[in-house]
Order: structure tokens, then C-alpha cells, then sequence
């Protein structure tokens, strides 16, 4: 079965910053979407958090995931909104937290789940890494994706690609 | 600070650098404050338990290794 992998769009964010990434409005033409992001913000941190949005929805959002720090027994917990690591203001310069996030069936009429697997990237004593599964309860094709920072705004050179994989 | 967002639009492909409403502003700032009160909501039923955890442990006069393997 042959299978296509278009990139949809992508996004760069300029020298003052951006609150967000919205993606909108996304067709139902694909079978699938994966998101990738390269992300760095201004909040005066090492690292912080993606957060997601979908159709402007922040509820009905669960989920699990595992993560560890490089050092010391790696965690697990439950998420909500969570969609990734990003590098702040006080990871080393130039460096950027990393994520793709893949959902299957987006324009499906059943709830949508989706997967994430993403690293933060810093030449410090802490960076992080963690996989999750994320499930959002909404049976509502998928037409806007958001990303916002936990904290601060997106810094420049952060970008994001959405792609749209089609099953012949 | 950037008061502004990036809308991308998935049918021409167009980026564009939108500023903020008053609205999204006052917004964002209370989805910020909900995301860390839920975070440190979890952080405290977390620790919570680890307490619950040692105390009990205390009680039975074991270790989490012990307890572990009462339950392998």
C-alpha cells in the first residue's frame, strides 16, 4: 500500500517572539497528521513545556506519560494538555527542544488520540526525555492545532511542521 | 515580550504574525495560572502519596524493595 508523507505546512517564528503556533484551518485530506517542532522560549528557565490545543479546546484532554532526566530513576505520570519539552532562556544558547507528535485518524468521528516523543537539549546536568500517550475526548475532526509555551513566548528560529500522511 | 501569534494557514500555506487581542492576553494569562495550579495540584497529590507510601511502609516495618517483592 503505497503511503505519502506531505509536508502541509510550516512555521518559523521571527526575531520578536510568538505567544503560540496555530495551525488552521487543516483539511481532512490526509488519513494522519505528525507535528514536529524545534522549540526554545524566553522564559528564564532551562527547559519548560509545550502545551497543546485542539479546535481551541484545552478540556477533555488525559493521558500518560514517562519521562527521565538523564540521571536518576525515570518517572511516569498522567497528562492533560502536556505536548512535549522545550529548551528555555538558560539552556545553552542556540539549542532547542525537540517533538513530534502523531495523530492517527485526526478527521475520524471517534475520540482522537495521539502520541508525542520528545527530548529537551541542553549541555547542562539536567535535559529530558519522555514518550506519552495522549488521548483527546472530543469525537471532532481535528481542523486547528495549537502549541503555547507554559512559560514566556517562543523565541526566534523555534518552528514547527505539520505533515498530512495519506494512505493510498 | 511578544504579544503576538503565528497563524498558519493550512490552505495557502500563508504564515502570519497576528498581535494579541486584549482578550487573548487576559486569556492567556488564565489558562497560565490553570496550568500551574493543575501542575502543582499534582505535584501535592504526589507527594501525598509518597508520604502515605513511607508511612505505611513504616508501619509494616519493611522496605520499598521488600514491598515490591510481596507484590511480584
Amino acid at each position: 500500500m503505497a503511503t505519502t508523507f506531505e509536508k502541509i505546512a510550516t512555521a518559523t517564528v521571527g526575531s520578536g517572539g510568538a505567544a503560540y503556533i496555530e495551525f488552521t484551518p487543516i483539511a481532512g485530506d490526509w488519513t494522519d497528521l505528525a507535528l514536529y517542532v524545534s522549540t526554545r522560549t524566553t522564559a528564564s528557565a532551562v527547559g519548560g513545556n509545550d502545551i497543546i490545543s485542539l479546535n481551541g479546546s484545552s478540556s477533555s484532554f488525559s493521558g500518560r506519560r514517562i519521562y527521565g532526566a538523564g540521571s536518576g530513576t525515570p518517572a511516569s505520570d498522567t497528562i492533560t494538555t502536556w505536548a512535549g519539552f522545550n529548551d528555555a532562556n538558560n539552556a545553552t544558547a542556540s539549542t532547542f527542544g525537540n517533538s513530534s507528535i502523531y495523530f492517527p485518524n485526526y478527521a475520524g468521528s471517534t475520540n482522537k488520540s495521539y502520541s508525542i516523543d520528545t527530548v529537551s537539549e541542553t549541555n547542562g546536568t539536567t535535559t529530558y526525555m519522555g514518550l506519552a500517550a495522549g488521548l483527546w475526548s472530543n469525537t471532532a475532526a481535528i481542523t486547528t492545532i495549537r502549541l503555547t509555551p507554559d512559560s514566556g513566548n517562543y523565541a526566534q528560529y523555534s518552528t514547527a511542521t505539520l505533515y498530512g500522511i495519506k494512505k493510498a | 515580550m511578544a504579544d503576538t501569534k503565528i497563524i498558519v494557514n493550512c490552505e495557502t500555506g500563508e504564515v502570519t504574525e497576528v498581535a494579541l487581542t486584549a482578550e487573548e492576553i487576559e486569556q492567556r494569562e488564565a489558562d497560565r495560572i490553570a496550568y500551574e495550579a493543575q501542575k502543582a495540584e499534582e505535584a501535592t497529590n504526589a507527594a501525598l502519596r509518597a508520604e502515605q507510601k513511607a508511612g505505611l511502609l513504616a508501619r509494616l516495618g519493611i522496605t520499598a524493595e521488600e514491598a515490591e517483592l510481596l507484590l511480584s
